[in-house]
């Protein structure tokens, strides 16, 4: 691997695992947050401890967020300082208005709200954590408005001597069609990452304590309404991909022609080449509906792009990896739907549902017998929990390897390749000593961040001792 | 407007430098001044509520340098990248061990996380200090901004400067004394005792060595920083615990507004060439970029100040050792 290359792994592997964490820390949140919103109007002990254990989940998460999170600052100049030069008017402000807005007040409040439990007065306390999860939200939209201008440049204007962009408006910036149709998207996928782990964890301990029964429920609810979100967001953002980034779409198809009424392909077995795969379902049409919404529309190929590109921008090549596109698309949208199902059948199978009490009755004598609502979580359920948060969190990671892969030659779409942002100076040495030490810094932190959720979910939810003994010192000033 | 950022971007790095510089200080001395688990866990606990806060003025100080001075931000990254990368790994270190400390109760762990704090705190210090040392230096950079060179001393190189090793000593000194004065202000009963000691001693050793740097480099500065310092140790032996922690936060915002303004316009120096070197101008952003920060930062930074003051005042009570860890 070359330079080029092996910076772009570095950034992917530091960028993946930021997003893994933090997902579950924007739904991690707003969960907290309505718990104890359920506690304060419903006065019940449950949800007081429900806020308190999912609490101390997300000080961990956010941990894991706020370290990795701080490398990503960095990054566009470590390893890019020439798109960092070029872009430095639309990127650097986006980001700066991100860490003025969003991080000060999660830092602060989320701060304020774990350890002013007996500082604050209740209501306060209660609009702290809902600051956060706020917060969360805004720094969310704001770094995606900032990917959005790398997948359709807007609000931009090229500077003639230097070459560089310059912002023209930042409102048009933060409502750039992309952004708008992936903050939905995004945010349906934390959900489920969040939700997954909750319901994973209320699984395991459901006999330790009722109210883990109750965690369970809610993150597999989480989980649904966020899947739902996801899936809708995500048609609509199609829609706008194959509008902006055509290429990228039929990539994603390893469509090479131009195609009326194109099929969707499910799975395909063979070669992604010119000729048809050598064994694949299909479903006809449904390419062309989720491209252009009719499923008679037409759907550019990767060829007819191919020649229009090289007459709009110049020869080479514009075809991103056609396998990479093709698969991970579809690991994405598979992976989202299994652990939709997973949670479907835990609350089917949860006995209390509301579901399972009125339906019973006359329905489920008509039904045979293998479809009759068994009570209970099964065992191999149980087995299996980890799945909860794993599959949402495999459908994030490859939803984003998509994203960014399939926009491949391009950094910032028709405006400037990625072979132009990387920082001239830079070494391989340099770039694979980094690749080490993260890999092996957050392979560690992974490995503690597991331990130590494993080892809060093993606590018990009710303390046992108070903490009302401790001496109150004066104060310092 | 430039002025005005470059005034804004100073304030970011000398708060993030002395906010950050004493729960870095609190990290180093915690093995020191804690004798036992109690004692410890009450050191890191002066910083609990703080330390996250401080740390996003690095994000805000980076983002303003970004926003601003984009081709300062590239030159400054690209040319150093492993110290970056090296500090980066460190702090990541260090956020896990101070957030995750609390949330198991087994000593092995805690004292695990005792060290790693303490030893990544204390590296990130000296790293810093070496970044300050050679902003006052300056790089090889070319006309095009970057610096050039092979493999792993390209960006490593820097630091073994004579410059870097002054300026990792003289910031180990300022946060071990951030960090004693933060923690003689914080606690109670032994550990404020011992906190004060360290302050002390330390602020004597420092004036000494920054009188004799003052006298034999003839630089104003150090002399006026000798003054400060020992001001510092002389109140934290009268028992004025804030006057002594505010002394040494003058201390270190004068030394980090030096260094970004030794140089006058210039903001990095090229030791090439200096029509190479990066001034104000020549390293901003678009106008339309710089207004939108300015209103962005006038209806922002404000609210910020006030909250995390507010913060700062929610935590006022000391905290004590005699504590039974929860
Ligand atoms: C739990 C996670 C999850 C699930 C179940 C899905 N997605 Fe997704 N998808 C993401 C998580 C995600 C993501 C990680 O959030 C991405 C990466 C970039 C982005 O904006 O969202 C994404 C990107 C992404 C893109 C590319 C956007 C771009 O290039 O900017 C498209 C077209 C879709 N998704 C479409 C879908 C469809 C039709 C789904 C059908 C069910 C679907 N996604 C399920
Ligand atoms: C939202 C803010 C983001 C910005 C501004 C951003 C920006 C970038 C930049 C500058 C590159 C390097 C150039 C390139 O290779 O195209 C890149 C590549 C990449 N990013 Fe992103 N990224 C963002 C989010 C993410 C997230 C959340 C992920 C994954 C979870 C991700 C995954 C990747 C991958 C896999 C690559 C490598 C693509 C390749 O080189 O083929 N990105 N991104
Ligand atoms: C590649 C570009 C990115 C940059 C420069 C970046 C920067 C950062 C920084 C500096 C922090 C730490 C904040 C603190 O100290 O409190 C952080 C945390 C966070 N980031 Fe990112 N980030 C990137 C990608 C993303 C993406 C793609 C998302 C979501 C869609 C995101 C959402 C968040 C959230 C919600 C937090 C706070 C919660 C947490 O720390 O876990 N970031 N990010």
């Amino acid at each position: 691997m070359d330079v080029l290359d092996l910076t772009r792994l570095q950034f992917a592997v530091v960028t993946i695992y930021h997003y893994l964490f933090v997902p579950v820390s924007i739904c991690l949140s707003a969960t907290a947050a309505g718990f104890q919103l359920t506690w304060m109007r419903t006065g019940r002990d449950k949800y007081l401890h429900l806020t308190k254990f999912t609490g101390k989940l997300l000080i961990v998460t956010f941990a894991v967020g706020v370290v990795t999170g701080l490398v990503q600052e960095f990054q566009f100049g470590l390893g890019w300082s020439a798109f960092a030069r070029f872009y430095g008017d639309v990127f650097g402000p986006t980001l700066a208005i991100e860490g003025m807005l969003a991080f000060f007040l999660e830092a602060t409040f989320l701060a304020l709200w774990y350890f002013g439990w007996d500082r604050l007065p209740r209501r306060i306390h209660a609009a702290t954590i809902v600051v956060v999860a706020v917060g969360t939200l805004l720094s969310a939209y704001i770094i995606l408005a900032a990917n959005s201008f790398m997948q359709n440049p807007v609000a931009y204007a090229l500077d003639p001597e230097t070459g560089r962009a310059h912002l023209t408006s930042f409102t048009d910036l933060m409502t750039n069609e992309v952004v708008l149709a992936a903050f939905p998207h995004t945010m349906g996928g934390a959900a489920m990452a969040g939700g997954g782990l909750l319901m994973a964890i209320g699984i395991w301990r459901a006999s330790a304590d009722t109210a883990f029964r109750t965690l369970s429920r809610v993150g597999a609810w989480t989980v649904l309404i966020g899947g739902a979100v996801t899936a809708i967001s995500g048609d609509h953002l199609g829609k706008v991909m194959t509008a902006v980034q055509p290429m990228k779409m039929a990539a994603a198809e390893a469509l090479y022609e131009t195609t009326t009424s194109a099929p969707f392909s499910v799975f395909a077995i063979g070669e992604l080449g010119h000729d048809r795969p050598f064994f694949s379902i299909e479903i006809p049409g449904l390419l062309s509906f989720l491209g252009t919404g009719s499923f008679s529309g037409t759907v550019q190929g990767i060829d007819d792009l191919q020649a229009s590109y090289t007459a709009l921008y110049g020869p080479g090549s514009y075809v991103p990896m056609i396998p990479v596109a093709f698969w991970t698309f579809r690991l994405m949208m598979g992976a989202g739907i299994l652990a939709m199902a997973l949670a479907a059948f835990h609350l089917w199978r949860m006995e209390d549902t509301r579901w399972n009490r009125v339906v019973p009755g006359a329905l489920t004598r008509l039904l045979p017998g293998f479809l009759k609502p068994a009570l209970g979580t099964p065992a191999w359920l149980r087995r299996f929990v980890l799945l909860a948060p794993v599959l949402p969190a495999a459908a994030n990671t490859f939803g984003w390897i998509f994203t960014e892969t399939a926009r491949q030659p391009w950094l910032a779409f028709g405006i400037s390749k990625v072979s132009d942002g990387i920082s001239p100076g830079l070494t391989s040495p340099e770039v694979i000593a980094s690749l080490a030490g993260f890999t092996l810094v957050y392979g560690l932190l992974a490995i503690v961040w597991y331990r130590l959720v494993v080892h809060l979910s093993r606590q018990p939810l009710t303390p046992s001792v108070s903490s009302s003994e401790e001496p109150e010192p004066v104060p310092s000033y | 407007m430039i002025t005005f950022w470059f005034a804004v971007l100073v304030l970011a790095w000398v708060l993030y430098f002395v906010l950050e510089g004493f729960d870095f200080g609190v990290g180093i001395l915690g093995p020191v001044l804690g004798r036992d688990e109690h004692e410890r866990g009450a050191i890191v606990r002066t910083v609990g509520p703080f330390w996250d806060g401080n740390e996003v003025w690095l994000v805000a100080a980076v983002g303003v340098t970004f926003a601003a001075f984009p081709d300062w931000y590239a030159a400054l990254m690209s040319a150093l990248y492993l110290p970056m990368v090296l500090i980066l790994l460190l702090l990541a270190i260090r956020g896990a061990a101070l957030e995750f400390r609390g949330k198991h109760d087994s000593p092995s762990w805690r004292r695990r996380a005792d060290l790693l704090l303490a030893y990544s705190s204390g590296g990130i210090v000296l790293l810093w200090g070496a970044v300050l040392g050679i902003l006052v230096d300056g790089l090889a950079l070319r006309a095009d901004g970057e610096v050039t060179g092979t493999g792993l001393a390209r960006s490593l190189g820097p630091l073994f400067s004579p410059a870097a090793g002054l300026g990792a000593l003289a910031a180990l000194l300022a946060a071990i004394l951030l960090g004693a004065t933060f923690l003689s202000l914080r606690t109670t009963g032994p550990v404020r005792r011992r906190a004060r000691d360290v302050a002390r001693h330390t602020a004597t050793g420092g004036a000494v060595a920054l009188l004799l740097i003052g006298f034999g480099t003839g630089n104003r500065l150090a002399l006026a920083a000798a003054a400060l310092v020992f001001v510092a140790g002389l109140q934290a032996r009268r028992n004025r615990e804030a006057t002594s922690f505010a002394a040494v936060a003058v201390t270190v915002t004068a030394a980090v507004v030096a260094v970004f303004t030794v140089h006058g316009d210039v903001v990095l120096r090229s030791t090439l060439n200096p029509a190479w070197s990066l001034t104000r101008e020549s390293a901003a952003s678009g106008p339309e970029a710089l207004k939108l920060l300015t209103v962005a930062g006038v209806l922002i930074l404000p609210g910020v100040i006030v909250y995390q003051l507010w913060s700062y005042w929610v935590f006022r009570r000391r905290v004590a050792s005699e504590r039974v860890a929860s």
